[in-house]
């Protein structure tokens, strides 16, 4: 009978310890709406991708000043959030969604899942961000999918740095370019609609054999093409030159191990190498709050959260009255000419364009 | 079979109505929690393509693909088998200095990210690893003479490194509970060691070889991040598949079509399995403890000891020693002058790990991402253990309803974690289960994955629990409870840490099903190692790796203590 009353207790032990640890989860999930206020405050949500961040002071304050509380869902990255959106969208999960680039954007309008809004802060953001007229998807974050290189290497070598996609294919940067696979990575399909963009439908394909010839290696995502391949980065790969983003060398200088007063990166930022990825926000049709999802996608435009973006997501503001973080002037290289391609096209292509690349650039 | 005809004698109800209650819970778990998720996904993506409809090429494509899944699925299996078969021998039958800490580090590769298992093998036998700068130094090469990363080769290493503790335990656990005389009965009868192991030991395994066997497979069959990033883009698994055209195609037909494909593999692996190891006798009994293990004597142990333990060592030690210790270094000599990598010690990311330095709303301190973690791998393994316990009660009665439910709950395992999740989100969201507000579905998907584990561990204890016992219990006047918790328990007990040492694991290393699942301001461990992981910059690279340290320390503590929570009567060393 002791050893009963033995395993007995073990098990109410951990029953104990498990419900002890469950018990704070739900504390702190409700600390929101514990709030001070007479009328208690309403929830909305918002849907976004997993690359999402904000200040919590900002969020706070919005939440204090509109008597909201604001709950963001988890979703996964860009395509995953925006196949719930559109598996959901007759009985909406959430009242704004954050997020969809414009390589998803007509695919997005197309499935409706968006509700128009004319916010007012749209007078400010200038009209080549403003891609859907109708004003279902709001324009909030753009940022360049550019090439990055290893300034080191370059220097060392007395090598220029490639000022054209069609420079890439000379013999003396052989082997030196890491890409993302563009069926499974965003910045990957990113420059794939470059190359598009810049050589037309005729001519990509025969450039990316050019490419392939010259040693392009390709990896499967954005991690492993920086941290594993890039030269530049702690994983001291071998390619000098990687597939990135346009805010890399400020991040490298903001989380460097030891303080950097150069970025040990560059971008390539020449006419037409760079595709431009802008992210829009947009209220989900059938939302049950429409005048508080308006005012959080007034708050997403509006400058205090436009400033918060550079160094929380690493992406630049729409809105030109927001300014941009210092690390971001000393070290971003803004393209005077990115890329760009028509969502429709895109949408209409995609499937395609990535069909073609496997069978040119892998088999 | 006889000691089981014998215990049914003794039941009250017909066998087969016992088995039907038993088989409630579980069931309604599979029910709510799979196949309804899996059907309204299933539904959605067949009405699409009965409209798109498929042409030629299409079909050859996934034929293609099919059959190269099938193809490293083998032969990683097989070479898992090759390393985890002697390994599990040598963990059964000998004792020797660090059993137990072997046993726990064999276990970490399950439970790490793929990105960060990719990233070790890089920094061994990558184009700079140091294998290969090593190798260059030594005999003046001009090129890295270790070239075999994006290949076929490393896809199979990686799912060695992964799954060779599936073998380990599961042959390991049914290896110590054979009864030893067998193998002295056979010697003294002038049997070979080579003919003992072929003709007493082998077919006696058999039925825990097969288990094992098909948990690796299917697990190597949906192999996803191991393909990507071990593999190289050119390779392409039907899970990959599902994954390009779910997430950047939006074509959800098609991948419901590539879904329901590998679901249909794994019912027909099943399938076949459970046909084979029916007829397969059972007749393992409960040993003393300690029993038939020993130290390594005769020169022939000791180089057999020895070689696995090395083996062991390089092959899944090493990579998580790599890591481990680039978590502590640093590389970040100036960049300008290259080639001379200045290096040190310093434990500058686990400090910045508890610095929220750009006030993120979503930054979570490492001990709460550390209790995250554990809450949901404790609930994974209280579900999974309370409902394997039940299935493998009704699996040890002999009644056809087994033969059809016991494949059912190995197909989660075989499921597209993609597509299952977007069922999930289809279904459960309204209350009462709502994904944005019931945070038991997290540890519920982990308990999909856990639950075969479980029963595959747990079935054979079952079976090995002689009916004289219970019979002598219940004459001797205990309750039904009373013989379960005296005879039945401590029989099983080892079986179940086995079990219960899997369902932590598979829980605290996931990371598809919770990045779908858990909220933003609740992320798990892994989901942690994503964020950092996921920006440029060397602090962030840094404070990755010191997680993943983190993770693998957490889980060898718990692991450590699952392993020591002795119930009664289990306190030999396995």
């Amino acid at each position: 009978m002791k050893s009963l009353t033995k395993t007995l207790a073990i098990y109410s032990l951990v029953v104990l310890i498990l419900a002890a640890c469950a018990a704070p989860i739900q504390q702190v999930a409700q600390t929101p709406t514990d709030q001070p206020v007479e009328t208690p405050p309403t929830e909305i949500r918002v849907m976004t991708h997993a690359s999402f961040a904000v200040s919590e002071e900002l969020i706070r304050g919005f939440e204090r000043e509109n008597n909201v509380s604001i709950s963001f869902l988890p979703a996964g990255d860009t395509g995953s959030a925006l196949n719930q959106a559109i598996l959901t969208k007759n009985a909406p999960m959430a009242d704004v969604f954050y997020g969809v680039d414009n390589t998803f954007l007509s695919r997005a309008l197309e499935e409706g899942i968006f509700e128009p809004y004319a916010s007012p802060l749209l007078t400010e953001i200038p009209p080549q961000f403003k891609l859907d007229p109708q004003n279902r998807a709001l324009p909030v974050n753009y940022g360049d999918v550019c090439i990055n290189y290893d300034r080191g290497f370059f220097a060392e070598r007395g090598l220029a740095v490639p000022s054209s996609l069609e420079d890439l294919t000379l013999p003396e940067y052989r082997g030196l370019l890491v890409v993302q696979n563009p069926a499974t990575s965003s910045p990957g399909l990113a420059f794939l609609l470059a190359t598009i963009a810049h050589f037309g439908e005729e001519g990509y394909i025969d450039f990316w054999q050019r490419l392939r010839a010259n040693d392009v290696m390709v990896v499967a995502n954005w991690e492993t093409a920086y941290y594993t391949n890039f030269s530049a980065s702690s994983g001291r790969g071998p390619q000098p030159m990687v597939v990135s983003y346009g805010s890399s060398p400020p991040a490298e200088v903001i989380f460097a191990e030891t303080p950097l007063d150069e970025p040990p990166t560059a971008s390539i930022t020449d006419p037409g190498t760079c595709f431009r990825q802008i992210e829009f926000v947009g209220i989900l049709a059938g939302t049950q709050q429409r005048e508080l999802a308006e005012k959080v996608v007034d708050f997403m435009l509006s400058v205090p959260f436009q400033e918060d973006m550079p160094l929380q997501m690493f992406v630049f503001p729409v809105n030109p009255n927001a300014s941009l973080p210092e690390a971001f002037q000393k070290y971003a290289q803004i393209p005077d000419q990115p890329a760009e391609l028509d969502p429709e096209l895109i949408a209409a292509n995609r499937q395609r364009w990535i069909e073609a690349w496997t069978e040119a650039v892998l088999r | 079979m006889r000691s089981n005809s014998n215990k049914n004698t003794l039941l009250r109800a017909p066998a087969g109505q016992q088995v039907l209650w038993l088989w409630i819970l579980p069931l309604l778990f599979l029910g709510v929690f799979f196949f309804n998720p899996l059907f309204s996904i299933f539904r959605l993506a067949g009405a699409g393509l009965i409209e798109a409809g498929l042409d030629g090429a299409a079909w050859s494509r996934v034929w293609r693909t099919l059959s190269f899944t099938v193809w490293q699925a083998s032969l990683s299996t097989f070479f898992t088998l090759v390393i985890g078969l002697p390994a599990a021998y040598v963990f059964a039958r000998f004792s020797f200095p660090g059993k137990s800490l072997l046993r726990v580090l064999t276990t970490l590769p399950f439970i790490l990210p793929t990105i960060l298992v990719a990233a070790a093998f890089n920094a061994l036998i990558g184009p700079r690893g140091w294998v290969n700068v090593l190798l260059m130094d030594w005999f003046n090469l001009a090129a890295p003479p270790v070239n075999f990363l994006n290949s076929l080769s490393a896809i199979v290493l990686a799912h060695v490194f992964y799954n060779t503790t599936i073998i380990v335990r599961v042959v390991g656990s049914a290896w110590s509970q054979l009864d030893p005389r067998l193998g002295y009965a056979a010697r003294v009868l002038g049997a070979s060691p080579w003919r003992m192991l072929r003709e007493v030991i082998l077919p006696l395994l058999r039925p825990a070889i097969l288990a094992a066997a098909l948990l690796v497979f299917i697990f190597n069959f949906t192999s996803f991040g191991v393909i990507l990033l071990l593999g190289g883009p050119r390779f392409a698994t039907l899970e990959v598949e599902i994954y390009i055209q779910t997430l950047q195609m939006l074509n959800l037909p098609m991948a419901g079509l590539l879904s329901a494909i590998q679901l249909g593999c794994t019912l027909v692996m099943t399938l076949l399995y459970t046909r084979l190891s029916a007829r397969l006798n059972t007749p393992l009994a409960p040993r003393l403890q300690g029993e038939g293990i020993g130290t390594p004597h005769t020169w022939r142990e000791k180089l057999l000891v020895g070689g696995t333990v090395m083996v062991l060592l390089i092959l899944l030690v090493s990579p998580l020693a790599a890591l481990a210790s680039r978590s502590v270094m640093r590389l970040d000599a100036d960049r300008g002058q290259r080639g001379v990598v200045q290096t040190g010690i310093t434990l500058d990311f686990y400090r910045e790990l508890f610095i929220n330095r750009r006030g993120s709303l979503f930054f979570v301190p490492p001990i709460q991402a550390v209790r995250n973690s554990l809450i949901y791998a404790g609930f994974t393994v209280v579900i999974s253990l309370g409902l394997g316990l039940l299935a493998a009660s009704a699996l040890t009665r002999r009644v056809m309803i087994n033969r059809i439910l016991d494949p059912m709950f190995m197909l989660p395992l075989g499921t597209s974690a993609v597509s299952l999740g977007l069922g999930f989100i289809i279904v459960f969201n309204r209350p009462p289960i709502d994904v944005r507000s019931f945070p038991l579905l997290v540890p519920i998907a982990h308990s999909l994955v856990a639950l075969p584990f479980v029963m595959r561990a747990l079935q054979p204890a079952l079976l090995s629990i002689p009916g004289g016992l219970r019979q002598a219990a219940a004459v001797l006047g205990a309750s039904p409870l009373r013989v379960w918790l005296e005879v039945d328990l401590p029989i099983i007990a080892r079986a179940a840490l086995v079990g219960a040492v899997f369902s932590f694991t598979i829980s605290m290393g996931e990371f598809g099903a919770t990045s779908f699942l858990a909220r933003p301001e609740f992320p798990t461990m892994p989901v942690a190692i994503f964020r950092f992981i996921g920006q440029p910059g060397a602090l962030n690279y840094g404070q990755a790796l010191a997680m993943s340290t983190l993770l693998m320390m957490v889980c060898g503590i718990g692991i450590f203590f699952i392993e020591r929570f002795r119930l009664r009567g289990i306190k030999e060393e396995w």
